[in-house]
Formats: C-alpha cells, structure tokens, sequence
C-alpha cells in the first residue's frame, strides 16, 4: 500500500508522517504541491505545520495550491484522506470538512501530550480503535479553536462524524471539546493533534510504563493500511 | 492605480483572541476609556483598468471566497479607495512641492 504525504511550503511534519506511514507497514509517497499528479496513491495525508507562515489564514493558501484540486476530487471519490493540524486547516478551508480554526482562546500557543476520546471507529482512519478509546498524542498549534454554526455542530453530532473529543482539559477553546471530525463518508478525517509524533516508542508521549513509549498514534495508519488491504 | 479596499472582520459573535490582547494591553497602559478592540483585516487591491461593474463583482467573489473564510469572518466593506501607498507618495509630493521640509507624510493615515 501506498500512502501520500503532500509537502507544501512551510509543511513541517510531512518526513514525521512519512515515518509514520512506513512503521505502519505501507510506503509512504513524497508529494509536491505545486504538482497535478497524485502518483496513483491508495491514501493522502495532509501534514502539520505552518503552510505560507499562516498568512491569509491558516492552510488558506495551502487550500488553492495546483494539487489540492486533485485531492478535493480524489477525496470525493471516496480516498481517504488525514490532515493533521495545518492539514486540518487546510481541509476545512478546501471546504471538504466543515466548521474552522481559529486562534485558541487563551492566545497562546500550547504544546502538550493530550488524551483524546476516539468518538467513532468506522472511519477510514480509526477502525483500529475501540469505541470510547481514550489514547494520548502530542498537541502542538496557536490556532486550534474548532468553531462551527450551532446548525453544523448538531448535524456533525447527530452523524456521528465528531471523531475525537479532548478528554480532561479543553486546549484551545474548541466548541463542545471537538478535535477531530470526518466528512458524511468517512473517508476523509481531520484533527488538531499530531498522531504521526506518537508511532515510535522511545519518540512518544510519556505512558505510565515507560518514559515517551506513547505510540497511540500508530492505529491511525494501522487502520487505513488494514481498510485498503480488506478492500483489495 | 484603481485601487479596492476590502475589509475583513472575525465575526462579531467570536472571541477575537488577538483584540483581546491589544485591548488588555491598553487597559495595562491606563487607557481606561477603552474599552475593547477587535481586530480585522484590511486588503488593497490594485487592478489596471478602471473599476467596471465587471471588476466589482469578480473583487465580490474574491472577498467573499478567499480573502474572508465566511466560518469565521465577515466581509464588513468594500470600498473604492487610493492606497495608503498613494496618500503618502501624494503627502511626499504636496510637501516638496511647498519646500516644507518639516513636514512628515502621514504614510499611516487614510481618514
């Protein structure tokens, strides 16, 4: 399996998520923004970091780049697509999931290992969870306040595409705890914190075991690695 | 040049984190007869031809669709303007053309 992870300028955990694609079992795909070719991949990942240093808006320009208008198609199509972080942004901006980011409410950036509540398991990107799954990945982000109309929140609520939910401390100010969600599909999930920071034990956040053996991280990969090689 | 003004506001409704501070800030600095500041954005927009109805409604669309992320934002105006750029180059000019060589071009002010 093939997993494709979209380098634009100022992306900084695009070589993280290549890692962790490839301790996942799958090889990871280096792709360019500036291109049209998606190179016939089976997933994309949109990585973190600081796209065109935030100007506009977060992931604002990123969303217009040249091969955003094939993964919008693609991700239509059904392939599954992650954005993490500024990929989140990204995504909410290239109108493929709905709501926005905006500054956290306490103005300050914040990093921290945060528990996460996995809310559903059948997308394309968390099948290997349990329902109600507590797991621990890194937070890292300045503007990371999930907003959305009352409207939109209800509707995401009531399909079940609330994916995860900040679990003991709000980081951000994100409405009704909100870290990540997924389009009517499934196929295409976004979320604030960085998976791909916890796949690799001795590089992970604290567990109760062992200093940085966190790698709750892993079953994002693990899962569309496992969806592709079922649909196969 | 035919310049377009657009300005851009978080919606009145959303905590704006970033007036927030400027607003605490004041407050710090005893300027007690504020009391809030929200900040937005503000866009110059320069096109060559003259400003048609064409070009009005594609800078519309603009504004709507990229400069302002209707989730989170708000087009509050649309205006049809000389840039701040122009009004200093303009203030420069008036103040050599008068050899007042005291004078500084309020290269900031617009109104």
């Amino acid at each position: 399996m093939r997993i494709g992870v979209i380098t634009f300028p100022g992306s900084l955990d695009d070589r993280d998520a290549q890692r962790a694609v490839r301790l996942a079992g799958a090889e990871p795909v280096a792709l360019w923004h500036g291109s049209h070719d998606l190179e016939g991949v089976d997933a994309l990942i949109l990585p973190g970091g600081f796209s065109y240093g935030d100007y506009l808006r977060c992931g604002a320009i990123a969303s217009l780049s040249p091969i955003m208008t094939e993964v919008v198609d693609a991700a239509n199509r059904g392939l599954p697509v992650l954005g993490i972080c500024n990929g989140f942004q990204m995504l909410t901006e290239a109108h493929l999931l709905e709501g926005g980011l905006i500054r956290n409410d306490h103005g300050s950036f914040i990093c921290r290992d945060q528990v996460l509540r996995v809310e559903n398991t059948s997308t394309d990107w968390t099948s290997e969870f349990e329902a109600g799954q507590q797991i621990t990945i890194p937070l890292k982000n300045g503007e990371g306040g999930f907003i959305a109309s009352e409207e939109t929140l209800d509707r995401l609520e009531g399909e079940g595409r609330v994916v995860f939910r900040y679990v003991d401390v709000n980081p951000n100010g994100s409405l009704r705890d909100i870290a990540g969600i997924s389009s009517e599909r499934g196929n295409v999930v976004g979320l604030m914190p960085h998976p791909e920071h916890a796949v690799e034990p001795g590089f992970g956040p604290d567990t109760a075991v062992a200093m940085r053996s966190g790698v709750d991280g892993l079953g994002f990969f693990t899962s569309v690695v496992r969806r592709t090689l079922v649909e196969a | 040049m035919p310049t377009i003004v657009v300005d851009v506001m978080p919606k009145a409704e959303l905590l704006d984190p970033q007036g927030k501070a400027v607003a605490g800030a004041l407050s710090r600095t005893g300027h007690s007869a504020v009391s809030g500041v929200r900040v937005g954005k503000r866009f110059e927009i320069t096109v060559d031809g003259p400003i048609d109805d064409a070009v009005k409604s594609e800078v519309r669309e603009i504004a709507e669709h990229v400069l302002s992320n209707s989730v989170i934002e708000d087009v509050v105006g649309i205006h049809y303007l000389e840039s701040n750029a122009e009004l200093a180059e303009e203030a420069t000019h008036a103040a050599s053309e008068h050899g007042d060589e005291g004078y500084v071009a309020p290269a900031g002010e617009t109104h």
